[in-house]
């Protein structure tokens, strides 16, 4: 197993380039670990913690952009005001070591349907910045994920950000475990409502071979708000309920070591519902707040 | 052969620590800076500049015949330096610690997935692994055998309590795992009339899954060859001298030539007492003539010892109206896995003690062990009890609920005391205060009703599944009881060695055991008890090793016990040495004179150890037992069985998301006799880490098993509790002495394992309504999803 640490962006893409198996790693909490069960013998790996325009985050005519290797820990400190769905989701991540090593970049990367970022990005319409010696490309994320642990990225290609629109209206995010840190989830739900573009956004973890969104229950509830968003009046528990059920209805999972597919649906609707609720009285507190 | 240059880094050398706390005081650990800072030396990181590593290659299948092994492919790897089958093993080809029915390489068939086939030593562990994995093996599958029951044609309950169950023999040609059949044990306890009837009755039926004893340091050791063919094995284990006996068997070398030490111990709970590096290094190490290492992953580690075992529970309870228990009867079957391992006392301990710390007239309990093809499975801290106290605890709320009294009050009201006949016919000769123990719990504050939004304080912590939505508290009490030290009839002994010199000055003692000391504390209470005994404070602890006579098991929480009455024993004998020839030198009649502070005293004497002893040390070296038990009846399970029990009880408060399904353990309070605390703050210690191991096992802890498939090994699925699991603890511990103790002291570590979680699933039943009969318990249990 051979190991590179380019020291540019540029040497980085070209090893990429010249050796299409190299598996890049970042942090390592999930490329590790599967070297050190033998799953995993890639003949190079590539080392990105030296490249510095990964390790950054910036913001971009409003969108952030942020640095594929940039931690978790660092999102939780530093963008939990301007990516809260995503902030909320890396707090579920691991233990304080893990989000010190563990990247957004490589959560995608990895493409698990488990990976704990992945419904924040899909509720927030997040998109993947990938780059190769050919150049660079947006793949927004509904599209990144293209089957179990497969992505869009071409073998010469490298996560360089991912970018993300702040938040028009309150994000939320929850996670099944069967202890209460440091856990797989058994189900994952993140939910965005954006009521600059009257619309919901949602995201499905852990229930289904990849992440996914759930468009018909964006559709509904969009359709239910949109007499509500300006007097931001009492959403009807029947709404909520309702979410939950198409939410629930949107997943395919299976039975696994960590729980069955009849508990992640029945959890997914519950989550949803309870997400839901917590959001539109946000949404709700923040007419107060600004009043 | 290339003869050891030095001692290997990383074996233990001699402790010392801060050099102060007696009896009865929170005494630092001698080795509690070396592990805080990181510089202990544990069994993985035992080296030698030219050792080579051992790996093992371990069968896929759960039951298989081995139709043929062909090593050549493995030795051909350059850096190899041996491969060996059962075929090299020169001595007995099977061990194991009460039957020896476990082969230490795999003959013929294949009983476990993860069973060892062949061994490889290299000089790199990577090639070492590669080349295992070019071993080419044939196996002919067989369908394995999964099921306890099964395996001994119990398919169903059997309600006849008059007749044995019949081991009946199955059909199919693979059903018989060994020669004498798939029944490990049968253990029938039988007391007063087996026709009882009540009032009330009760029936339920259990199922606990397979606990791991998850310890942090997975198994490890050091084999090198020594001139005089044998071999020295630094290990990390909890019986030196057993893993002795059976290595010697195996290896076909006397005693004399086959030395262990202790290797630093990262956790044991049980699963270092069978071997299982041991031998294999050891092989190694023998035909290559180099130092040989072998240190398990954690994947490894999973398929490297033995679980505790998996329970089926049948059991009913009959009370009078005022709930006065009148009959309990029982049927209790143990999957012992592929090798019985230690399943025919942890049969003993289910059976025995299977219905709990009451008062029963009428006790009728059948407890099996059986073979399967599921991993095997032995000790684990609580042996046997903790699987029945999840039984007995749920059926005595179960009739509190009937009879609609309080489950404090109806346990109270049936609750062993001193005095007290046992279901075997013994009579419970020490304090058994298992009434207070509930009362005490009773009556201890209730944690404040949740306030303001902590995710951290919530059932699903910060990973936002509730704010309050579905969340209902339940309060659970439950009792236990356990055995300490072996027993029925065991020789149950521990060995000192302790001198007295002076050395640099300095009066200096010197403890010398071969007591597996695992992480529970035993080296600082051999200190302690040696401060009291000699009034010397510099107290060193010998590694231990097979140089002294054998301390038993670190297991049954018997060290402190038996070790700690062997060292004050050895001190006692030191003592009256030294007073002997201070009476000679002074004149003065040996009774006036004691020990103090480095001194020999008495009125208007003080006399410098220095000046008793000069140059010369004084040692003695003493075998001690605690008072001998006898074995059961084979028919009625009668007999004074046990030496000593332990009792603790636990409340737990539980906040329960009803929705889904989700826990949150809010405080765990548990009351414990521990006869005299030697040193509380590790006694404190055993009772959280117990609690917290109990815990895990109600709510998460389990080692999945499918077809005899392993579904989990790995800390990312197989999940122990968090910080964020384990709640704040009320710990009362009371010091009611046992006389026939020393120092009066009870074992400590396992009582509290027993009774922890069956009070966690009572909190859940009663905050959901839900029987509950599986542990651990799973979110859809409470979902019905």
């Amino acid at each position: 197993m051979e190991f590179l640490q380019p020291a540019t962006w540029a040497e980085a893409l070209e090893a990429k380039a010249a050796s299409r198996d190299a598996v890049p790693v970042a942090g390592g909490t999930d490329v590790m670990v599967a070297v050190n069960f033998g799953r995993l013998r890639p003949s190079l790996l590539l080392d990105l913690t030296r490249v510095p325009e990964l390790q950054q985050w910036d913001t971009e005519d409003g969108v952030v952009r942020l640095g594929a290797g940039v931690p978790y820990a660092r999102v939780i400190t530093e963008l939990g005001d301007r990516l809260p769905g995503l902030a909320m989701a890396a707090r579920t991540i691991g233990s304080p070591q893990i989000r010190n090593r563990g990247t957004v970049g490589g959560n995608l990367a990895t493409a698990s349907p488990a990976g704990d970022a992945h419904p924040a990005l899909l509720a927030a319409d997040a998109e993947v910045e990938v780059a190769s010696v050919r150049g660079t490309r947006r793949i927004p994320v509904t599209g990144f994920y293209t089957g179990v642990k497969r992505s869009a990225l071409a073998d010469d290609e490298l996560i360089a950000a991912i970018r993300i629109r702040p938040p028009s209206g309150p994000q939320q995010y929850s996670k099944i475990g069967t202890r209460n840190a440091m856990v797989i989830a058994v189900a994952a739900f993140g939910l965005a409502l954006h009521p600059d573009r009257r619309a919901v956004g949602t995201g499905i973890g852990s229930a289904a071979p990849t992440p996914r969104r759930a468009p018909e229950a964006e559709e509904f509830l969009a359709g239910e708000l949109d007499g509500l968003w300006d007097s931001r009046g009492e959403l009807p528990a029947s709404t909520a309920t309702r979410f939950g059920e198409l939410v629930s209805a949107a997943a395919a999972p299976i039975d696994d070591v960590r729980g069955t597919a009849r508990y992640r649906v029945h959890a997914l609707s519950v989550m949803a519902r309870r997400t839901l609720t917590w959001a539109w009285a946000d949404y709700r507190k923040e007419a107060t707040t600004c009043a | 052969m290339s003869a050891p240059t030095r001692t290997p880094s990383g074996a233990p050398a001699h402790l010392t620590g801060p050099g102060s706390g007696r009896v009865g005081d929170d005494a630092a650990r001698p080795d509690g800076v070396l592990k805080v800072r990181g510089e202990f030396a544990y069994g993985s990181d035992l080296w030698m500049d030219d050792m080579l590593w051992g790996v093992t290659l371990r069968s896929p299948h759960p039951y298989a015949r081995i139709r043929s092994v062909d090593v050549g492919p493995a030795l051909a790897v350059p850096g190899v330096h041996a491969v060996l089958t059962s075929d090299d093993v020169p001595g007995s080809k099977t061990y194991g610690l009460e039957l020896a029915d476990q082969p230490v390489l795999a003959v013929d068939v294949v009983r476990y997935q993860g069973e060892p086939v062949a061994l490889v030593a290299a000089d790199h562990p990577e090639t070492a692994r590669r080349a295992a994995a070019r071993i080419v093996v044939d196996y002919e599958v067989w369908e394995p055998v999964t099921d306890a029951r099964e395996a001994l044609g119990h398919p169903t309950w059997n309600q006849v309590h008059e007749t044995e169950a019949p081991v009946t023999e199955l059909s199919r040609e693979s059903a018989h795992l060994h020669p004498q059949g798939n029944l490990v044990r049968h253990l029938k306890v039988r007391k007063g009339d087996p026709h009882a009837t009540a009032d009330v009755v009760v029936t339920g039926e259990y199922e606990v899954g397979m606990q791991d004893q998850a310890f942090l340091g997975p198994e490890s050791g050091l084999a090198v060859p020594a001139e005089d063919g044998g071999v020295e094995l630094h290990v990390a284990t909890q019986w030196l001298h057993v893993d002795q006996r059976q290595v010697c068997a195996a290896l076909g070398l006397p005693p004399e030539r086959v030395r262990l030490t202790l290797a630093g111990v990262g956790g044991a709970f049980g699963g270092r007492e069978d071997l299982s590096m041991h031998v294999h290094a050891c092989l190694l190490a023998l035909r290559t003539g180099k130092p040989v290492k072998m240190s398990y992953n954690r994947e490894e580690s999973f398929f490297g010892h033995v679980h505790r075992h998996p329970a089926t529970m049948r059991y009913e309870h009959g009370a009078t109206r005022d709930g006065d228990l009148v009959y309990v009867r029982a049927q209790i079957h143990l999957d012992g896995g592929a090798y019985a391992s230690s399943t025919p006392a942890v049969v003993g301990n289910a059976g025995t003690m299977g219905i709990g710390p009451y008062v029963v007239p009428n006790v009728h309990v059948d407890c099996y062990g059986a073979y399967t093809n599921n991993p095997p499975c032995g000790a684990m801290r609580g042996f046997g009890s903790v699987q029945t106290a999840f039984a007995y605890e749920a059926q005595m709320d179960a009739l509190a609920a009937e009879l609609g009294m309080d489950p404090v009050e109806l346990r109270c009201r049936n609750a062993m005391e001193q005095g007290s006949p046992t279901p075997t016919g013994q009579v419970v000769d020490s304090p058994a205060p298992v009434a207070e123990l509930l009362r005490r719990l009773a009556a201890m504050p209730l944690p404040e009703p949740p306030g303001t939004l902590d995710l951290r304080e919530v059932p699903g912590g910060v990973s936002n599944t509730t704010h309050g939505e579905g969340v209902r508290r339940g309060v659970g009490y439950a009792v236990a009881y356990k055995n300490v030290a072996f027993s029925e009839g065991f020789d149950d002994h521990s060995t000192a060695r302790v001198r007295l010199e002076v050395v640099g000055g300095e009066p200096t003692v010197t403890v010398h055991t071969a007591a597996a000391e695992v992480g529970q504390g035993l080296v600082t209470v051999e200190q302690q008890i040696a401060r009291t005994e000699l009034g010397v404070d510099r107290v060193v602890i010998h590694p231990k090793d097979t140089d002294v006579g054998s301390a038993g098991s670190t297991s049954a929480s018997r060290q402190t016990y038996v070790t700690g009455g062997a060292v004050k024993a050895a001190c006692e004998a030191v003592r009256a040495r030294v007073l002997e020839r201070a009476a000679g030198l002074t004149g003065r009649p040996v009774g006036d004179l004691r020990l103090f502070d480095g001194t020999v005293v008495a009125e208007g004497l003080e006399l410098p150890l220095a000046e008793v002893l000069g140059d010369d040390a004084v040692e003695e070296t003493l075998e001690w037992r605690h008072r001998p038990t006898q074995a059961l009846d084979p028919e009625t399970g009668q007999g004074f069985a046990h030496v000593q029990y332990a009792f603790s009880a636990h409340r737990a408060v539980v906040d329960v998301d009803t929705e889904l399904g989700l826990l949150k353990v809010v405080e765990m309070a548990c009351t414990q006799d521990v006869g005299k605390a030697i040193n509380p703050q590790a006694v404190v210690g055993q009772i959280q880490g117990g609690t917290a191991q109990g815990l895990g096992l109600a709510v998460m802890e389990e080692v999945l098993v499918r077809d005899g498939r392993v579904q989990n090994p790995s800390f990312t699925d197989y999940l122990i509790p968090t910080v964020l699991d384990v709640p704040p603890m009320r710990i009362e511990v009371l010091e009611y002495a046992d006389p026939h103790a020393p120092y009066g002291l009870r074992g400590v570590g396992e009582a509290p394992n027993i009774s922890s979680g069956p009070a966690v699933l009572a909190a859940i039943r009663q905050a959901t309504g839900l029987p509950l009969t599986r542990v651990p318990v799973r979110p859809e249990h409470i979902t019905g999803t």
